[in-house]
């Protein structure tokens, strides 16, 4: 097993703290260890060093140089600042934020108030990831009826997706498009032939 | 309108009431937002900060709930206006360091405020007196969803309301609760609280916020995380967590006053002598003194009718407050300190002396349980 920090060496030391009832472990090299500040029990904090080490280790993985394509903004001014250029910039530095964010917060998902504007197009969002995991398992499994189905409700909710798109006169998200491109190309054959009703 | 004649009243939320405003002070909601393709203030250029306060400001002050209000421009407010409203909690101490692109716009009931530009685009807040923070949540959506409708927030569907700052994504929700806590202070508990507290994911600090120092045994309780939890359950978390300290503040004073009246009485009656003896006071003396007296209110040491004046005195004592009648030049500290305890010897004529005799001796008001655990568990 390889130290958390470093990622280099063998990892010797293995810390578990109870944080808000769930168990965190993290494990150390030596040297690691040692430069944290781990073999004084008195004076550490699981949740600092994660916290500590999430904002410096994390941001680094990152190669150097990355800035952001929307603002210009680099890691280096992120590491100076603890401030983000640009909303695009979660995108940008995504991978290194995450786990910072994980230590910081409660969960990594928002639960809570969504702008209404936005509350339809997120919750078909949400519809359409799960009706196309469907679509790939039915299609991997050879159930081609439900496909067609699942299909067509697909499609169904990316229409009303694009109709309320072009009442707001905004242009479609192109991710939306993806599986119309499936069901045009290799997925016209699993429309089942029309059964006869017996 | 003019600042002068908002700051002639003392806000809502320091003269109204609400439930247990004798322990806790004030109730505040704030939400972070940003615009969407915008860069955050702090990475902005000048001229892309200006186009963005023209924008909220425009959309603020056309909300139904601003039509009486104050707005300006941070360039255009004295550094005297400035930290009279970082005293009355209405601007933080960042935002009045900002010069040109910010703003601050605000209802006269002072209940509502706008930070334009500050290290979001827009950080708006909604603050009442005693505890009631699903109402000044509940005020505070409303003017949110409002503002939806002609300004586009920077929203990720997995993120929630991104924001310049990793701490305060998601909800973009700050909710705190200003405590007067002197009974735990007196009984050396509040350090415990603190640490338990800050185990739980809750944070408490001092009297304005993260990173100063706790005056008047005013403490603020607030959510440190906003990602992951709706802002009603982040809400209804810290409502349990100070409904718990406010339980420990009462016991505490029921305990002193059983176990070490004569202490609780001496400090009481030295903090209404020295207040109104001494012709020099500093603020955070002051505010510490002001707290006993504001504590022997509570115990009915003084008639009730002087609330308003002890509380009013935690504010007007404040540097900026104090020189705000002034049009003068800024004056110093000494000249400060000598006009505040004049101030208050003044406001304290008016008081009666503390009526001894009065004291409780056993449980008159709040829960007599003497449990000494003093870990907000989560539950319950």
């Amino acid at each position: 097993m390889f130290c958390d920090v470093c990622h280099s060496k063998e990892a010797t030391v293995f810390l578990t703290q109870i944080v808000e009832g769930k168990m965190q472990k993290v494990n150390l090299c030596e040297g690691c260890s040692k430069e944290k500040g781990v073999n004084d029990p008195t004076g550490f904090a699981l949740a600092d060093l994660l916290l500590g080490l999430g904002a410096a280790q994390e941001i680094e993985k990152n190669p150097s140089g990355v800035r952001c394509p929307v603002c210009g903004f680099s890691q280096t001014d992120f590491k100076k600042t603890g401030r983000l250029g640009c909303s695009a910039c979660y995108d940008t530095f995504a991978e290194g934020l995450s786990g910072m964010l994980k230590n910081m917060h409660r969960g990594v998902i928002h639960s809570g108030k969504v702008p209404a504007k936005l509350a339809a197009a997120r919750r078909r969002g949400q519809e359409l990831a799960v009706l196309q995991a469907d679509l790939d398992k039915a299609v991997r499994e050879e159930h081609f009826e439900e496909a067609a189905t699942l299909r067509d409700k697909i499609r169904r909710l990316e229409i009303e997706g694009e109709q309320e798109a072009a009442a707001a006169g905004k242009p479609v998200a192109p991710s939306v498009n993806r599986v119309a491109e499936l069901t045009t190309g290799e997925a016209e054959p699993i429309v089942p032939k029309p059964r006869k009703k017996s | 309108m003019k600042l002068s004649r908002i700051i002639a009243n003392t806000g809502e939320w320091l003269s109204g009431s609400g439930p247990h405003d004798q322990i806790v002070v004030s109730s505040r909601v704030r939400l972070a937002r940003n615009l969407k393709g915008k860069p955050f203030p702090g990475w902005a250029k000048k001229a892309e900060r200006v186009a963005v306060l023209e924008e909220i400001r425009g959309a603020v002050e056309g909300l139904p709930e601003m039509s009486e209000s104050f707005s300006e421009k941070l360039e255009d407010l004295s550094p005297l206006e400035k930290q009279v409203l970082v005293e009355r909690h209405l601007i933080s101490r960042e935002h009045a360091a900002k010069g040109a692109g910010s703003a601050v716009v605000m209802n006269t009931a002072q209940t509502l405020s706008f930070m334009i530009n500050e290290e979001d685009h827009l950080r708006m807040q909604a603050i009442r007196a005693g505890l009631q923070l699903d109402e000044v949540y509940k005020m505070i959506n409303q003017t949110d969803t409002e503002l939806e409708d002609s300004l586009d927030f920077a929203f990720h569907n997995d993120l929630g309301y991104l924001t310049a700052c990793p701490t305060n994504v998601g909800t973009g929700m700050r909710a705190s609760a200003m405590m007067h806590l002197p009974g735990l202070v007196m009984s050396e508990q509040v350090n415990k609280i603190i640490n338990s507290v800050n185990k739980i994911g809750l944070a408490v600090r001092g009297l304005h916020g993260e990173g100063t120092e706790a005056m008047g045994n005013l403490f603020q309780v607030s959510n440190q995380t906003t990602l992951g939890e709706a802002e009603e359950e982040i809400i209804g978390r810290l409502n349990r967590v100070i409904a718990q300290i406010l339980e420990h503040e009462q016991n505490a004073r029921q305990i002193l006053l059983q176990q070490r009246a004569e202490t609780l009485l001496d400090q009481i009656g030295r903090a209404y002598g020295i207040l109104c003896h001494a012709h020099s006071i500093t603020s955070k003396e002051a505010l510490n003194l002001l707290s006993f007296i504001k504590m022997g209110v509570d115990l009915g040491l003084f008639p009730s009718k002087c609330r308003l004046q002890v509380d009013e005195l935690f504010i007007e004592t404040q540097p900026a407050h104090l020189q705000k009648g002034l049009h003068a030049v800024k004056l110093g500290a000494d000249e400060r300190d000598s006009l505040r305890a004049a101030l208050i010897r003044a406001k304290l004529k008016q008081m009666p002396e503390p009526e001894i005799g009065k004291i409780p001796t056993n449980g008159n008001s709040g829960s007599t349980t003497t449990s000494d655990t003093t870990k907000p568990s989560e539950e319950s």
